[in-house]
């Protein structure tokens, strides 16, 4: 596969003009046979394949959601050339594990498929990073890092990404953070203020804007140590 | 030009046609009037509040009418500050540092529920009222308000500069926050400004 081939989407695909499914069951109906094509693939690792509302979800071992993801990305038969959204979910019951969530759409085969893979809450929330297939994965790992702790092992830079550097109240999104954060108002607002505003960038991003060599002498020492934010 | 004063400043009358070319006022009367009629405001649109802020500056409402047409994107040369929008903690800082970027005089103007009061969001991300960063002199109640909302608290801003007297010596005074923690009011009355009202205390609920 080339790199820049052409993909003919929309109207003008071979399939010809998309068509907007109607009357679909809840549960059921034909899955993306890119569903069955990693069953055959991974075998073992894929346990579980559901289709609700016309949606495919597929289950797949954490160990090997990686190695899953890379296939359905260079597989001539697969290419899925778009990383939608990488998410996490949370249910209220505690005996349920933590899900991580791929939203992967193929723009040459106009297929969408929901990767799932189930973390215990035991263990240390931890699970291959596909920043190496998909750069879109970055700020989508890092939201998902921020807002519920679960750390993409082989990110280049995984940091909080909506709240500041130095929160420290824990991850908004569980489902065992109280609404109202866990410090008092006037805390939370004396971290806030704590903040150096200036000082949110990395070292990498500072130095590919070539704003680095501008900035004071003072805030160059300071990163240089390592210092992000104030406080 | 015809200046008038109101009728409690007892002072100024200038006849144009009896081509003297002199007035006699009150120095603040004239500082305040020339003050109140150019306030250049310092747009802080952060939320569905900054639309409601653009159509009052829009051609429908026309804050020019009232001399504000010149949004200050540069806290340098801005008057008023009009925080039309939430405040996530993240921005307090912010929010801090462009209000001590302004120069003297200065005032500020909070616009709509949350920015008042945090609003709906009673949540662990958003500040509850920026008068907990910095000092308002106008709320202006509404989710959103309408530009109508906007203009009237606009006018009450520009009846406070007017009522400003140059015998109150603390009525240019910086805040000065706390070194430690950078409060300018004490941490207990952010506690209790920050307390839940109406039925929200049932949102207090946590675990599982």
């Amino acid at each position: 596969m080339s790199q820049f081939e052409v993909v003919q989407t929309g109207a003008s695909a071979p399939g010809g003009p998309p068509v907007t499914q109607k009357n679909l069951p809840h549960r059921g109906g034909e899955a993306n046979p890119s569903a069955k094509a990693l069953q055959d693939k991974f075998r073992s690792a894929v346990t579980r394949v559901e289709v609700i509302w016309g949606e495919t979800i597929v289950y797949v071992d954490p160990t090997a959601v990686h190695e899953a993801i890379r296939w359905l990305h260079n597989d001539p038969s697969q290419r899925y050339d778009f990383l939608s959204d990488v998410t996490a979910v949370e249910y209220r019951d505690a005996e349920i594990p933590i899900e991580v969530v791929w939203h992967l759409r193929s723009l040459p085969f106009r297929r969408f498929l929901r990767i799932k893979s189930q973390l215990e809450k035991g263990a240390p929330l931890e699970i291959d990073s596909v920043y190496d297939i998909y750069r879109a994965a970055d700020w989508l790992e890092r939201e998902c890092y921020d807002m519920f702790g679960i750390r993409f092992v082989g990110h280049p830079d995984l940091r909080r990404l909506l709240m500041w550097e130095s929160y420290k109240e824990g991850y908004p999104l569980r489902k065992d953070f109280p609404l109202r954060g866990r410090f008092s108002r006037s805390e939370q607002l004396r971290q806030a203020l704590a903040q150096n505003p200036e000082a949110r960038y990395s070292m990498e991003e500072l130095t590919i804007a070539d704003a680095f060599a501008e900035l004071p002498e003072d805030m160059r020492e300071r990163l240089n140590k390592g210092e992000r934010t104030g406080e | 030009m015809g200046l008038t004063a109101p009728a409690e400043h007892r002072t100024v009358e200038y006849v144009p046609e009896s081509q003297e070319g002199w007035a006699v006022t009150r120095l603040d009367f004239l500082v305040n009037w020339a003050r109140a009629n150019s306030l250049w405001p310092m747009p802080f649109g952060t939320a569905c509040c900054a639309i409601e802020f653009m159509a009052t500056a829009a051609s429908d409402f026309d804050l020019a009418r009232f001399g504000m047409e010149r949004m200050s994107y540069s806290p340098r040369q801005a008057d008023v500050l009009i925080c039309a929008g939430r405040v996530p903690f993240k921005l307090a800082p912010i929010i801090r540092r462009i209000w001590q970027q302004m120069p003297q005089p200065k005032w500020c103007i909070s616009m709509g529920a949350c920015a008042s009061t945090g609003g709906m969001f009673d949540n662990y991300a958003v500040v509850q009222g920026i008068d907990t960063i910095i000092p308002v002199d106008v709320y202006v109640p509404g989710c959103p308000p309408r530009p109508e909302g906007l203009i009237y608290g606009i006018r009450m801003l520009q009846e406070k500069v007017k009522n400003e007297r140059m015998s109150d010596t603390r009525i240019r005074d910086e805040i000065e926050p706390d070194p430690s923690s950078q409060f300018y009011i004490p941490p207990s009355v952010i506690d209790e400004l920050g307390e839940p009202f109406g039925n929200s205390v049932n949102q207090t609920r946590s675990g599982l």
